[in-house]
């Protein structure tokens, strides 16, 4: 099943689940024409051998049956079951998260993908990805629905205002796959596209180094935190400490005032950062001011990034390329505490 | 094959007293609570707005051709499709059944003088015009770019259109549909002539039941919907868009728990036209008739339940992926059960393929198609790659056009002799029926392919790999549209120089064709009894066969 490029009617296969897609689809073919080709001879057959005969004739009634009428509703019934049954089955390796994937950033706009790897390299409207590696996509928008879309992959999400949404996928092959945004976005909604480069991992590195790295998602976040935003003066830990402290915090559960719990996942941070009086953490007062209307989804994403970086939860555990490289001192308070599963375990 | 000439070599007479003969002003029209003349009034606005989304489907299939986005702007083809979407889905596809055929029909099939609410059914008109008008007045000022899904924030926030004025007519024109189905459902309940039991009513009364549920429980949530999408708008409190703390999300939840049971609005009508071809073309008692009728109720109750598998990639959980998905499968099985109830029907019967019944044999056809590409999309894992393709577009078009349309068509030929008095050219109307039944799979068909292959809907340009089948496409909506062009030629030529048609041109035991065509004002000259089951051709049916047959071949006889 690796390669079905010279059907024509068929999209490249080039992730690891694409496979799957299309086998469900010749199942569903399958059971179409199995379905159809009975009907519609029995259709041309009784209306043919049928055909009127004398002028308003009058044939002999004949009511129904019930055991047709059972079987007939009974068959369809357990078909239907078979194909929801093959379709959840996909469905669960298309939209289960592994935790050990490569994180990549993306934040949709009106008519671009901006798109940021953990290196700190960004591209626009293009994906480089090494081939035969889990890649996360955590995925954003500034203004309206997007929908990050790659069918050769067989897979797409929607991107939403307002929160975070995900989508995983391990290319097979390494080629130039068409990138789609396939829900409607606007003016230039059919000019939102562009393309997903999968590269075999030693070219992946050869295009990294080759290519201008600006500062990593952690990178940004800290000079986020410690200086632009002033985050640091209130949740940097020693004496003038009144916010909570965030080390160790990303992936735990954390009490609310009020008794509830929440499980601190990147849509708890971002909410922490933009409604932070909506959850207020047991213990505290509610003093922090909203950074709504402060800081873009990209700075969200990089503060995001930040603070699981204070857990030992970023991907830093994944290095994307040789671990040499990876900007060093990354985080200096990378605590013990949390190892690098608990936080993406619920992903 | 055979003819109307050679049927009907003499004339029957023409009823000088009938519901076209009361009154000739303006006004006996403009106020009359006859349902007869609001239904031909609504047959002529709801054709209207079916050309002008026509022409906008030309527009869209002529910018097609090409991969570029070329004779339409971007700007204009994004509205170009938004308003054929908005003037076929609210203006055409879910009137013209019920406000047309239903409206003239069912006080007829049930024995009735008029709707129970015959004030109230004249009000859904007007409001249907005036929802119309405004929308109409929208479109030119401007037009909205949104989809006609209307999805937040692009539709509250982004869009510089005229959402609001076009939502309002949508509002407005909401409540035309409430109060027809509250009308149809008091008038089934309250208004059945002596002897008519639930059970020997028409499966098309039986299909009109079940659809007026929908509307009535169904509307008010999109008119709600447009009432919140209006208070974001103008008064920017945050409901929807998340800027200002509202959620997108939940706008779709609201939009689709309408907009999908809004779905058998317009397929449930249809499936009881063509109950009535099937049977009443191979004069036949149909097949399974309870199993019919209760399929119906249950296609409108659990259609309610299956909203979600229209959200299967907008993030919501996957746990509540895989109830919908498996909601919606459940949700085949009825419409299975009567697909092989009309084949079954057809076994030794009397079949005759007059126009009507063309169609309804490209119903089953085209319905099979759309039926069981709807069971692709309800496979939860197969839509996360056929979501917002070209895939989705075929199997609306197969269900909406491939169904209800050509049942719509299949009605209006069936019912043309009773509603007008005057028979059409068979001739022309079966050519029509076989182009649009071809035109329709040449255009539509294509897109399954393309949708497999990825591309995306709403996309006014395209790579060009995708060009070849939408090549194919616009020819085939060219076929498609001679076709529908057709009988507005034919049939408007017949009520000027067609044959009279007859009390019962195909001696059919419904009441609706125990009077006489056109019928009168009261619909009847004596309250009818029923003492028949519903699709009776034999003896019990009480019709004067052998006289009929007499009638028809005086030539061989002489």
């Amino acid at each position: 099943m690796q390669t079905n490029s010279w059907v024509p009617f068929f999209p490249e296969q080039a992730s690891t689940f694409a496979w799957q897609v299309d086998l469900l689809y010749f199942y569903l073919i399958a059971i179409s024409v199995a379905f159809s080709i009975p009907i519609v001879l029995a259709i041309f057959y009784f209306a043919l051998k049928y055909r009127e005969k004398e002028k308003f004739a009058t044939p002999d009634e004949i009511h129904g049956s019930i055991m047709l009428e059972t079987v007939w509703s009974i068959i369809p019934f357990v078909i239907s079951m078979t194909i929801f049954l093959g379709g959840a089955i996909v469905y669960f390796s298309q939209y289960r998260i592994p935790d050990d994937g490569m994180n990549v950033y993306v934040v949709g706009k009106q008519w671009m993908w901006k798109i940021q790897h953990e290196t700190g390299h960004s591209e626009i409207n293009e994906l480089h990805v090494p081939v035969n590696r889990k890649i996360k996509l955590t995925m954003t928008t500034e203004d309206v629905l997007h929908d990050f879309s790659i069918p050769a992959f067989r897979t797409k999400t929607d991107v939403v205002p307002g929160r975070y949404t995900y989508l995983w996928f391990e290319a097979t092959k390494p080629g130039r796959y068409q990138l789609f945004c396939a829900e409607y976005c606007g003016l230039n909604h059919s000019g939102m596209i562009g393309w997903v480069y999968v590269m075999e991992q030693r070219d992946f590195d050869a295009w990294l180094e080759g290519s201008v790295a600006g500062e990593t998602p952690v990178e940004q976040g800290r000079d986020l935190f410690e200086n632009k935003l002033g985050c640091a003066s209130c949740h940097a830990g020693g004496p003038q400490q009144r916010g909570a402290p965030l080390e160790g915090l990303f992936g735990r559960e954390v009490r609310l005032v009020g008794g509830q719990t929440v499980i601190a996942d990147e849509e708890y941070i971002r909410n922490s950062i933009l409604n932070p009086s909506s959850q207020i953490v047991e213990g505290y007062q509610p003093i922090m001011p909203t950074f709504k209307g402060q800081v873009t989804e990209e700075q969200l994403v990089a503060l995001v990034a930040y603070v699981k970086s204070l857990s030992g939860a970023d991907t830093s555990t994944q290095p994307t390329r040789a671990p040499a490289a990876q900007p060093a001192g990354g985080t200096g308070t990378q605590p013990a505490g949390t190892g690098p599963t608990t936080g993406a375990a619920n992903r | 094959m055979q003819n109307a000439d050679a049927i009907y070599p003499d004339q029957p007479v023409y009823p000088k007293d009938n519901y076209l003969s009361n009154g000739y002003t303006l006004k006996s029209w403009l106020l009359t609570k006859d349902h007869k003349r609001i239904a031909i009034m609504y047959l002529l606005s709801v054709s209207v707005f079916f050309l002008a989304g026509g022409l906008y489907a030309s527009a869209i299939r002529l910018e097609l051709l090409t991969p570029a986005s070329d004779l339409l702007e971007t700007a204009s083809y994004n509205k170009a499709f938004t308003q054929h979407g908005i003037l076929m889905i609210f203006f055409f596809l879910i009137p013209s059944i019920p406000a047309i055929l239903g409206n003239f029909l069912l006080p007829l099939m049930i024995g009735a003088k008029d709707l129970a609410l015959p004030r109230v059914n004249l009000l859904s008109l007007y409001l249907y015009w005036i929802g119309g008008a405004l929308t109409v007045w929208a479109l030119l000022q401007g037009g909205v770019d949104t989809g006609w899904t209307f999805y937040t924030p692009y539709s509250t926030t982004f869009s510089n259109s005229y959402v609001m004025a076009v939502g309002l007519g949508i509002f407005i024109n909401g409540f035309s549909s409430i109060l027809t189905g509250l009308n149809f459902i008091v008038t089934i309940h309250t208004m059945r002539a002596p002897g008519m039991t639930w059970f020997r009513l028409p499966l098309f009364v039986w299909a009109h039941y079940a659809t007026s549920l929908v509307m009535i429980l169904g509307t008010p949530v999109i008119a709600i919907t447009i009432l919140l999408l209006a208070i974001e708008r103008v008064a920017q409190v945050g409901i929807f868009d998340p800027a200002i703390g509202g959620d997108p999300i939940l706008f779709q939840h609201l939009f689709w728990f309408y907009s999908h049971p809004a779905v058998y609005i317009m397929i449930l009508p249809g499936m009881g036209v063509i109950s009535e071809l099937i049977s009443n073309f191979s004069r036949k008692k149909i097949f399974g008739y309870e199993f019919i009728a209760f399929s119906s109720i249950a296609i409108a109750v659990f259609g309610f339940l299956v909203w979600g598998h229209h959200m299967f990639v907008s993030g919501q959980s996957i746990y509540a992926g895989l109830v919908f998905s498996f909601l919606t499968m459940v949700v085949a099985v009825p419409s299975a059960i009567k697909m092989f109830n009309w084949t079954a029907t057809l076994y030794k019967g009397s079949v005759s393929f007059d126009t009507p019944m063309l169609y309804a044999i490209g119903f089953m056809g085209l319905f099979l198609i759309g039926g069981l590409t709807g069971l692709f999309l309800g496979a939860i894992g197969l839509t996360v790659h056929l979501t917002d393709t070209y895939f989705v577009v075929a199997h609306f078009h197969y269900v909406m056009v491939g169904g209800q349309v050509i049942a719509y068509l299949g009605g209006i030929h069936y019912w043309w002799p009773k509603m007008t008095g005057k028979m059409y050219s068979e001739f022309w109307g079966k050519i029509s029926a076989m182009l649009v039944f071809v035109g329709f799979n040449l255009t539509f068909f294509p897109q399954f392919i393309l949708g497999y292959q990825g591309m995306p809907r709403r996309y006014a340009s395209y790579p060009a790999e995708f060009q070849v089948l939408n090549i194919f496409s616009t020819a085939g909506a060219s076929v498609l549209g001679v076709g529908l062009l057709m009988p507005v030629v034919y049939l408007t030529h017949s009520l000027f120089f067609g044959r009279n048609a007859g009390d019962n041109p195909w001696m059919l035991p419904g009441l609706e064709w125990r009077t006489s065509s056109p019928p009168p004002t009261l619909n009847f000259e004596e309250s009818p009894v029923v003492t028949w089951e519903a699709y009776e051709f034999g003896i019990e049916s009480g019709l004067d066969l052998d006289e009929a047959r007499r009638r028809i071949r005086p030539t061989v006889v002489s």
